[in-house]
């Protein structure tokens, strides 16, 4: 295998990684409060988180192409700050990234939350537990089976992505060519042989993935009553 | 004893309510029922360490005032004071919130946490680590052998039992209990309720019980307060009310 191979393996896992480590960090939060609080735009925010699952990819990358031009407010504050374009670097597409990936890692979690009976919530505020203690000592704890598929359905559906990287990272080596791109530009070359190699890659990746989450699902089913 | 009808208009705006020794429940709520719209409304006041039942049918208002009291449900309005600390004050507009009443809730479903052992169900309820008192708990309801075991291994039984020490664990001032015999058949509910007597006498302040079992209630409370769509329709001695 030639380093380009293994460069755009490792390219495609580090973004995969980064999106699923950050989206793991913010999504708790904002899944506890989706899941738990009432808000009168709680509609409204859900619909947004959601709106990835339905939108074709090339219209959120188009919208974040246009933001990510130093010439808008977003793009600009990067650039002053941060020295940092966002336009077809790696940086760009993490974003993207963490855009388009939110409801794989927020839906899950949320469920999972949602799942778990009041009463044990209502059991440790009863035993003195603030909220916080609650969410780290009970919560999370009794939700392994939603976090395990969150987790890995966000760095799935990360591997996998094609329309927005394209649109905001373009097909750059080393920089923003993932797997997905790499398989189109080689099938565009005609090198049959290496867009098969990235396909199988990502083929076999998908259904690890898969199995792990229906494996931890099918065996906690039965114990997750309390 | 219960004094009906004692906390009134007048009592309710003197500066000394909730001064006593006992617990002033004086709230009302809107809540909604299988038959539609319903008004819970309870005037009462509870003296010291008395082991009390509210009796009522489904939908009477039992469970909705235990979590109020609680502090799981806000009132509409009304005056909570135990121990001549206020809890629930509409007017000046104090709510505290479960974790600051110090109350020990069993809950229908027992809700043991299942990710931590029976041991680790009673440590997580101390506010101070003290060994001594969950050996203590586990010998008094009879669950040394059970101390490593997850919920999920338990029967109806034991997780009863489990869930009157963890409450018991974190020394509160009140129990309340939700029904806590109605998932379990008539033997065991016969020697759980010795382990609730046990419980009560082991907290040594007040117990509220939530139950529809008159053979329950006879044998368990000192009194007994009947609701039903939402109020207090009798209350007094269950000797005095059943039979």
């Amino acid at each position: 295998m030639n380093s380009d191979f293994i460069n755009t393996l490792l390219l495609t896992g580090k973004l995969a990684g980064w999106t699923t480590a950050i989206l793991f960090v913010i999504g708790l939060p904002i899944a506890y409060l989706l899941a738990y609080k009432r808000f009168w735009f709680k509609s409204l925010v859900e619909a947004l988180i959601s709106m990835p699952m339905v939108l074709p990819p090339t219209v959120l990358g188009f919208y974040m192409l246009v933001a990510y031009s130093p010439k808008h407010a977003f793009g600009g504050f990067f650039e002053k700050y941060f020295d940092t374009r966002l336009a077809f670097s790696f940086e760009g597409v993490l974003l993207a990234s963490l855009v388009f990936s939110l409801p794989f890692m927020i839906q899950p979690l949320q469920n999972g939350l949602v799942a778990i009976p009041r009463s044990l919530r209502e059991a440790s505020y009863t035993l003195g537990k603030s909220e916080f203690t609650t969410f780290i000592k009970v919560l999370i704890p009794n939700m392994i089976p939603s976090i395990v598929t969150a987790l890995a359905m966000t760095f799935a559906h990360c591997i996998g992505e094609f329309g927005v990287v394209i649109m905001v990272g373009g097909n750059m080596p080393g920089e923003t060519r993932v797997a997905s791109i790499a398989i189109y530009d080689e099938v565009q070359a005609m090198n049959y042989d290496v867009a098969n190699q990235y396909s199988l890659v990502l083929f076999i990746i998908s259904l690890v993935i898969l199995t792990v989450i229906y494996s931890i699902n099918g065996k906690s089913a039965p114990s997750a009553a309390p | 004893m219960i004094y009906r009808n004692k906390i009134n208009k007048t009592n309710l705006n003197s500066p000394f309510r909730g001064l006593g020794g006992s617990f002033i429940i004086n709230i009302e709520r809107s809540m909604l029922t299988s038959e539609g719209n319903r008004l819970l409304k309870v005037d009462l006041e509870i003296a010291n360490n008395e082991l009390l039942c509210l009796f009522g049918h489904s939908g009477a208002g039992k469970t909705t005032l235990l979590r109020i009291l609680a502090g799981l449900f806000t009132p509409d309005r009304g005056f909570i004071s135990f121990k001549g600390e206020v809890w629930y004050d509409s007017a000046k507009k104090i709510n505290l919130p479960p974790q600051q009443r110090n109350v020990g809730f069993v809950f229908q479903d027992y809700a043991l946490f299942p990710n931590m052992t029976v041991r680790c169900n009673i440590e997580f309820a101390q506010k101070i680590r003290n060994a001594d008192e969950v050996d203590s708990l586990l010998s008094h309801f009879g669950l040394e052998a059970l101390q490593k075991q997850y919920p999920a291994k338990l029967s109806g039984g034991q997780k009863q039992r489990v869930a009157l020490a963890r409450a018991l664990a974190a020394k509160p001032n009140l129990l309340l209990l939700d029904e806590p015999l109605s998932a379990l058949d008539y033997e065991m509910r016969l020697n759980l309720q010795d382990e609730i007597l046990k419980a009560h006498k082991l907290l040594n302040s007040q117990t509220l019980l939530v139950s529809h079992d008159k053979e329950e209630v006879l044998k368990l409370a000192d009194t007994v307060v009947m609701l039903r769509n939402g109020v207090v329709i009798n209350q007094g001695k269950p000797n005095d009310i059943f039979l």
